[in-house]
């Protein structure tokens, strides 16, 4: 009897704590800028796509949602022709993210994705390109990267020096 | 056998082999670079550092490269020591030091030798904050990519291109920390054999740029083993699919066949497979044009074509044993002919005919052994390419032998090289015009074919007197001949190598009388003869009609239908021959999946599959029994050619096509019909095999993406397609543990991502795979049997007045069908010509490039003029199998006029 009367006193007195639960969606919790929520493509600093289609966040994927091909512009800047992201799949682990060595992978504290259809939940470039860097300004995979492309030729990269000479007999 | 101990545990090991060599061979991981199982040791990178210590009481111990060290008995070694494995990590931190930031975008990634000895050696963090040497990068052709930025100096790109394949245009340039390698200038790589740069190269320097064009990681390829189908040596490869286009192919190893390396046109000829001009979906003529019809459709026309009347069938030394045999079935063994001219058809039963009765047909590896050898007539290189390579290896075998005697083991290759210098073995090549391997040759011999088989049935009488006598030999080839016989009777394991060519019946019989004359002198004598199609010995064996008599059969009115199994018979013949056997029929039904000239006739067309999409078996010019596997699903209504012809035998209830399931029913079909082929059972094993339950599965364990792959089509992942012909399947799932080799879909193993992990495979290093290497040979002549000579000297070649005997040349690129529909191979191509040799042209008074008249029995075309020094006075030569008289049987006699 005692306990039965203390257990309607413990939950009448709970009534009084203040409350966890938000009223989503009128109102919106806090996630933090490194939430693991919607995936988008960024940008590099120069506005240019930043992935280059090295297949490193598909492989990393542990469900295997992430599928690309590789294409090169004229110059030899490999980009993905076409990438995709099978969200209905997606667990949103981030080890995609951490395996990209561009920083072209983000995931984002973007939580609402529902659909009534599973189909559109089946992102594909354009809808996973954003404009900006996202999370991380500043880097860009193709100033450290040895290969030429536009406006960089050979020995521009980063601590780079300038292509050997063949002619040289100096020792 | 020597016991050693690594790290204090004992292990059995070949005192032949040097210390690294038998780590591998017992799984050891011990990184290297420049070492390679067929090129030896040269002890240039310094990754491969071991320990050895002199007795137990030795603690210190001294490094030493194992690559360079040779077995002796009860070796102590230590792989592990810390010292050791300091010395290795700071080995690959100076290689890595001027090394790009490359991997992401870099086409070894993920398959690269260098990550993975990188890994391996415990290096993960860049130390080095300075400014990297770079380097400006070549255009090196079609077919290969060059970063020189990743180089890591290991001189194996250099120690395969020009010593071992004997390549003229490349090398390493400049000193110190610039040592370059590439070419003097841009350009195309000349060497036919250039892509095995991908695979030798341990870094990213050298990529496979037809991949590039639409590239995929190797662990995102669905990979299945299959056979080279560009020429009949059957070389072994690996070709890798992504979303339903094949992407590349690599070598497969297989010790007695094609080892490690492969020709440019078996590397590159796949694209043919990706082309345009697939042939999708069944086509049927609708009022002259063909139009797609639904599957059932098509069989439905098929059959009723077998009710109305005779049938005849034409197959093709391009398809499948399978294939054919369906084929033969449907139509009846005697109304089964050879898709091959009479002339080849005549030729290839000849050679099936000597091979029979010995001696046996010699495999590359064989032949690589050879310490003496004779081309006679053969252009290796161009017809049989990956055998060129292997004869260019024989040259050095007698400075192997002697470098063992004077105990310098054969892997210290440096040291068997400056004990050579430049001297080679005996190697004679006789052949119309200039060949690729005349660089090497000790002596060549110019002459027209009748004049080759003279000298060869020469050489045969010097080796033995009961072989004919050629008279009236001139004597500097009486003396040339007495040269030859002399270097093949001295060594002690001579080859002798002829084939399709010249075309020549008498060259091939001159060929087997010399190795049948070493034969009965006690020479264990490597013999071969080059053929030109995956599966020609194969269509041989099972003795189909020559070509000549389908036409008199449709010209009697025996022939309403004729169906044409993958083959473009105006390859095979004059136009016109062709134009009047299809006009006799009432009905032309032609499989094939690429469209051609013969395609375009067709009444009814069926789309069948190209080798990546197809199962079956062939057999390889060494008489080897192969099964080649799909490496893909065919895509919508195609499917395989026994599959369409099982198909029609089942609609018209024939117990034939009733209890053909799967590909096993076939040949076990063939395998009861022809006792000669009764072994290819035992090719492959069956689709029901299974390890531990499951199938092999074609897909790493890595492959990514298989949810999303066909999201885009629909979300809910489809089943996996089912394979009733193999025990492979379609799927990353299945056992992961060895297959059998013929069943090897790629190699991989933990930590030895790319293809050097074939070390992992084999019994011991460059010894067969574990459990045999794949194929069954089934040509073996009794022994003892000693075949008698073949008796038929031709009487000596007589030039025409304003008459030529023209001669095929065979070209690499571009005298071979498919592979001519890859456009890197394309691109490589020569364009049409006629050539003559400098005086004849000088008689006709043409210049290079002039406009000449060519006028053959069966066609004539105005082509270019090559000069072509060597060509014998009286003889011209047209390409093989390309350019407007192509059909036409070489070789023949012609007129050859200056267009004014
Ligand atoms: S890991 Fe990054 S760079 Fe590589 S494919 Fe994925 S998104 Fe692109
Ligand atoms: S060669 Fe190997 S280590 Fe170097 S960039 Fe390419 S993948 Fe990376
Ligand atoms: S190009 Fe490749 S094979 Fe040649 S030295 Fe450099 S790393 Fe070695
Ligand atoms: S030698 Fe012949 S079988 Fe071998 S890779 Fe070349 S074309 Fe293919
Ligand atoms: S592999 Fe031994 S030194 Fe290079």
């Amino acid at each position: 009897m005692w306990s039965v009367l203390r257990s309607l006193w413990l939950v009448l007195m709970h009534m009084f704590k203040p409350r966890f639960t938000v009223q989503y969606p009128d109102e919106k919790p806090y996630l933090a800028p490194r939430y693991r929520g919607r995936i988008i493509l960024s940008r590099d600093p120069d506005g240019e796509e930043r992935c280059v289609a090295c297949h490193l966040c598909a492989i990393a994927c542990p469900v295997d949602c992430i599928s690309l091909q590789a294409t090169e512009d004229e110059h030899g800047r490999r980009y993905p022709e076409w990438f995709r992201i099978n969200f209905s799949r997606c667990i949103f682990c981030g080890l995609c993210e951490e395996a990209c060595p561009t920083y072209a992978i983000q995931l984002t504290p973007d939580i609402e994705m529902g659909e009534y259809n599973r189909q559109n939940l089946v992102y594909e470039k354009e809808n996973l390109l954003i404009s900006g860097t996202g999370k991380y300004p500043g880097y860009n995979f193709w100033r450290v990267a040895g290969v030429k492309i536009k406006d960089k030729d050979k020995g521009e990269a980063e601590r780079e020096a300038p292509p050997a000479d063949l002619h040289t007999l100096m020792p | 056998m020597s016991k050693i101990f690594v790290d204090k545990k004992a292990y059995e090991v070949n005192p032949k082999q040097n210390l690294l060599e038998a780590c591998l061979g017992h799984g050891l991981d011990l990184p290297y670079f420049c070492w390679h199982p067929a090129m030896g040791s040269v002890g240039a990178c310094r990754q491969c550092a071991v320990k050895v210590y002199r007795d137990e009481n030795d603690t210190r111990g001294r490094i030493v490269m194992a690559c360079m060290t040779p077995i002796t008995e009860n070796m102590l070694v230590s792989i592990q020591d810390p010292e050791v494995k300091d010395f290795r990590a700071g080995i690959i931190e100076g290689l890595m030091m001027s090394h790009p930031h490359d991997c992401p975008v870099c086409d070894e990634g993920g398959e690269c030798h260098l990550q993975d000895m990188t890994v391996m050696s415990g290096h993960n963090y860049r130390r080095y904050e300075f400014r990297k040497r770079t380097f400006r990068n070549q255009y090196l052709g079609p077919l290969l990519n060059h970063e020189m930025n990743r180089c890591i100096q290991c001189y194996r790109c250099t120690r395969f291109y020009n010593e071992y394949a004997g390549g003229k245009d490349f090398g390493p340039q400049v000193l110190r920390n610039l040592v370059y390698f590439g070419r003097a200038e841009d350009g195309v790589l000349e060497n036919e054999f250039s892509g095995n740069l991908v695979e030798v190269c341990p870094t990213g320097v050298f990529t496979d740029k037809t991949l590039k064009q639409h590239y995929t990681r190797k662990w995102d390829l669905q990979m299945a083993p299959t056979v080279c189908a560009h020429c009949a040596l059957g070389c072994n490869t690996t070709a890798g699919e992504r979303y339903g286009t094949l992407r590349r192919i690599v070598n497969r190893y297989n010790s007695q066949v094609n080892g490690y390396f492969l020709c440019d046109r078996g590397r590159f000829g796949y694209e043919h497979v990706n082309s345009a001009r697939r042939i999708r979906s069944a086509r049927a003529r609708r009022d002259g044009q063909l139009a797609d019809i639904p599957k059932a459709e098509a069989l439905d026309r098929f059959s009723s074509f077998a009710a109305a009347g005779k049938m005849i069938g034409i197959g093709s030394p391009r398809s499948s044993l399978e294939a054919n045999f369906a084929l033969r079935a449907l139509v009846g063994p005697e109304n089964f002919y050879a898709g091959i001219s009479d002339a080849a058809h005549r030729l290839l039963g000849e050679m099936l005919a000597i091979l029979r009765q010995g001696p046996a047909p010699a495999s590359l590896l064989q032949i690589e052994h050879a310490d003496a050898a004779l081309v006679l007539g053969e252009d290796v290189t161009n017809v049989a390419p990956r055998m060129a390579l292997t004869l260019r290896q024989t040259v050095r075998q007698v400075w192997l032998d002697k470098a063992e005697k004077m105990r310098i083991p054969r892997w210290q290759d440096h040291a068997v090289r400056e004990l050579a210098q430049k001297d080679h073995g005996p190697l004679f090549v006789a052949s119309p015009y200039a060949t690729r391997l005349d660089d090497v040759a000790t002596e060549t011999h110019r002459a027209a074919p009748d004049d080759i088989a003279r000298l060869g049935f020469a050489v045969a009488h010097i080796l033995d007197s009961a072989s004919p006598e050629v008279p009236g030999l001139p004597e500097p080839v009486r003396a040339q001949a007495e040269r030859i016989a002399k270097a093949l009777q001295e060594a002690a394991r001579p080859a002798v190598v002829s084939g399709v060519s010249t075309g020549s019946v008498a060259v091939v019989r001159a060929a087997a009388d010399v190795a049948r004359a070493l034969a009965k002198a006690g020479k264990p004598v490597a013999f071969a003869l080059a053929m030109e199609e995956m599966n020609s010995l194969g269509l041989a064996m099972m003795e189909p009609k020559p070509l000549g008599e389908a036409l008199e059969a449709a010209r009697r009115g025996d022939a309403q239908t004729v169906v044409v199994l993958e083959n473009d018979l105006y390859r095979r013949a004059p136009a016109e021959t062709v134009d009047a056997l299809i006009g006799a029929a009432a009905h032309v039904v032609v499989l094939d999946s690429l469209e051609g000239r013969t395609t375009e006739k067709a009444e009814l067309l069926l789309p069948s599959t190209p080798f990546a999409e197809a199962d079956g078996t062939v057999v390889s010019s060494e008489g080897r029994a192969q099964r080649f596997f799909r490496v893909y699903p065919p895509p919508g209504d195609i499917q395989d050619a026994w599959r369409w012809l099982a198909d029609v035998l089942g609609l018209l209830t024939r117990p034939e096509g009733l209890s053909w399931k799967n590909l096993d029913d076939l040949v076990e079909a063939v395998a009861r019909t022809f006792p000669a082929l009764e072994r290819i059972r035992d090719a492959a094993p069956r689709a029901s095999f299974r390890i531990a339950g499951a199938k092999i599965p074609r897909q790493p364990h890595r492959y990514s993406g298989r949810t999303s792959m066909l999201a885009n089509i629909a979300v809910s992942e489809p089943k996996p397609p089912e394979d009733p012909d193999s025990a492979l399947s379609f799927t990353m799932e299945g056992a992961p543990v060895e297959p059998p080799a013929a069943l090897q879909p790629f190699f991989w193993t933990g930590g030895w991502n790319s293809i050097q992990s074939v070390n992992k495979f084999q019994e011991e290093i460059a010894g067969p795979l574990r459990g045999g290497d794949a194929g069954v040979r089934l040509i073996e002549p009794a022994a003892g049997s000693a075949p008698g000579y073949l008796n038929t000297v031709p009487a000596a070649f007589t030039p025409r007045s304003a008459e030529w005997l023209v001669v095929a040349r065979h070209h690499i690129f571009g005298s071979e069908e498919l592979s001519a529909n890859a456009p890197a191979i394309a691109e490589l191509s020569p364009k049409p010509y006629v050539a003559l040799g400098a005086e004849d042209a000088a008689s006709l008074g043409a210049a290079e490039g002039a406009a000449v008249e060519v006028k053959l029995e069966g066609g004539s075309a105005r082509l270019p003029l090559r000069i072509e020094s060597g060509l014998p006075r009286g003889v011209a030569a047209l390409p093989a199998g390309l350019g407007p008289l192509d059909g036409i049987t070489l070789p023949i006699w012609g007129r050859i006029e200056l267009t004014r």
